[in-house]
C-alpha cells in the first residue's frame, strides 16, 4: 500500500496540474473525466493525466489518499482541488481562472 | 446497480443537519442523479469539506452503488 500512495505522491508533485483520470487526455473514457479535460484545455492548462483504468491500486488508492469516493480529482501543486461537480462549478463562476492564476499556472490566451 | 432517489435523499438529511434535500433524476434510469444540498453546517467549509460531508452520509454508497450524483452544496444565504 505505501508504494502506491509513494506513487500518487510523486505523480502529483511530478507537475504543476495533475487529472486522475478515466481513460487520458486525449481519449478520455467517462463523461466526467471527459468534461474537467475539456475545461482544461479550454484555458489552456498544461497538464499531466493519471490513467487510473490502468491500475486497480492506483484507482482505490488515489481515493484514499484525498477521502474522495470518485475519479476525477484534479490536483494543482499537490492540492486537491476537486471533482468534476468542483470544477465546473468552479469554471462557470470564473473561479478556476483566478485559482490557477494565483497558483501561478500559466493559462495560454485562446 | 442502482439507488432509489427516496434513499439518498433520507441517508442524506440523516447525515446532515438541518440539510434541505432535492433530488433530481437527470437520466430516468435510476443510476443518474443530482442532488442539491443545502445546510448551515456548510457554511465556511470550502467546497471540497462540504462535498465530503455528503460522501460520508452515503455510507460509502457514492462510487459503488451510486454511480453518478452531481452535488451541488450550499449554505443558506442569510
Amino acid at each position: 500500500m505505501s508504494t502506491v500512495n509513494d506513487f500518487i505522491k510523486s505523480e502529483i508533485d511530478s507537475q504543476d496540474v495533475v487529472l486522475f483520470m478515466k481513460g487520458t487526455p486525449v481519449f478520455p473514457q467517462c463523461g466526467f473525466s471527459s468534461q474537467v479535460v475539456q475545461i482544461l484545455s479550454y484555458l489552456g492548462v498544461q497538464f499531466k493525466g493519471v490513467n487510473v483504468l490502468e491500475s486497480d491500486d492506483i484507482r482505490q488508492g488515489i481515493k484514499a489518499y484525498s477521502d474522495w469516493p470518485t475519479i476525477p480529482q484534479l490536483y494543482v501543486k499537490g492540492e486537491f482541488v476537486g471533482g468534476c461537480d468542483i470544477v465546473r462549478e468552479m469554471f462557470e463562476e470564473g473561479e478556476l481562472r483566478e485559482f490557477l492564476a494565483e497558483k501561478g499556472i500559466a493559462l495560454e490566451v485562446a | 446497480m442502482a439507488m432509489d432517489a427516496k434513499e439518498i435523499e433520507t441517508l442524506i438529511r440523516e447525515g446532515i443537519a438541518d440539510a434541505e434535500v432535492r433530488i433530481e433524476d437527470l437520466a430516468g434510469d435510476g443510476d443518474h442523479y443530482a442532488a442539491y444540498v443545502t445546510s448551515p453546517i456548510f457554511k465556511g467549509k470550502s467546497r471540497v469539506a462540504q462535498h465530503q460531508l455528503v460522501y460520508k452520509a452515503l455510507k460509502g454508497k457514492m462510487g459503488g452503488d451510486l454511480h453518478a450524483l452531481a452535488l451541488h452544496t450550499s449554505a443558506p444565504k442569510d
